[in-house]
């Protein structure tokens, strides 16, 4: 089995990474924090995932904060707040 | 019943799949529509994005805490996605309940959750060609808490 977690970008976020979807490996004791801390080394325009306090995070499916750990094969999502109705 | 489409729907087609054989007093729907002026003036189209799995479960929650919360029968949940002119509709909640106070309440609570909760996201296509994803409202924010704090 694959050691990564598939992380998702929604909305404006997919529009600015240019990204709808990719894997990052992790190991014990990956938090969403440490996920969104690997993106934003990358540099611009990953930067702007670190402090933006307005990202929400879903962990399959289900509303999560940065401190939830993720395991190898989970679904992590990270899209702006939602706007739909 | 929860349903995600491109396509339009119909209300009184949707509000008869409400009606039951007897149990129900009232019928309670809302209906959204695309409107020319939200964050942008000159909207001439909505496009709208959701996250396909999530959003159904999402509504599925909703519809549960709306079910303990008041004494409802049947609830319709339809919203759309893709691109949508102005005018047209966007979404529909409909719910049954015996008494008309409990469905026009549970109607318009899962209408105010579905827009804080439900991962939509709204993008305005203004006349001028260019595009702008429309940001949460704090309105809609105090609407969504003031249901969990009353």
């Amino acid at each position: 089995m694959s050691n990564t977690v598939t992380i998702k970008f929604f909305a404006r976020l997919r529009e600015t990474l240019d990204t709808d979807s990719l894997d990052l490996p992790v190991e014990s004791g990956t938090t969403v924090a440490d996920l969104i801390r690997t993106l934003a080394s990358r540099g611009s325009p990953w930067d702007t995932l670190d402090g933006d306090r307005s990202v929400m995070i879903a962990v399959n499916q289900t509303m999560a904060r940065p401190s939830q750990p993720v395991s190898a094969g989970d679904e992590v999502a990270l899209f702006p707040p939602v706007t739909g109705g | 019943m929860i349903r995600i489409q491109t396509e339009d729907f119909e209300i009184g087609r949707e509000t008869d799949a409400l009606a039951d054989d007897g149990q129900s007093g009232a019928i309670a729907t809302f209906t959204g529509l695309v409107r020319a002026s939200g964050d942008r003036q000159d909207v001439r189209a909505l496009f709208l994005e959701h996250y396909p799995g999530m959003t159904e479960s999402v509504i599925e929650d909703l519809i549960a805490q709306a079910s303990e919360r008041w004494s409802i029968n049947a609830v319709r949940v339809i919203h759309r996605v893709g691109e949508l002119a102005l005018g047209e509709r966007i979404v529909f909640v409909g719910v049954t309940s015996a008494h008309r106070g409990d469905a026009f309440a549970a109607c318009e609570f899962l209408m105010d959750a579905l827009k804080t909760s439900a991962p939509f996201w709204k993008k305005e296509i203004t006349a001028d060609g260019t595009s702008h994803w429309v940001e949460q409202k704090d309105s809609d924010r105090r609407k969504a808490d003031d249901w969990q704090a009353g």
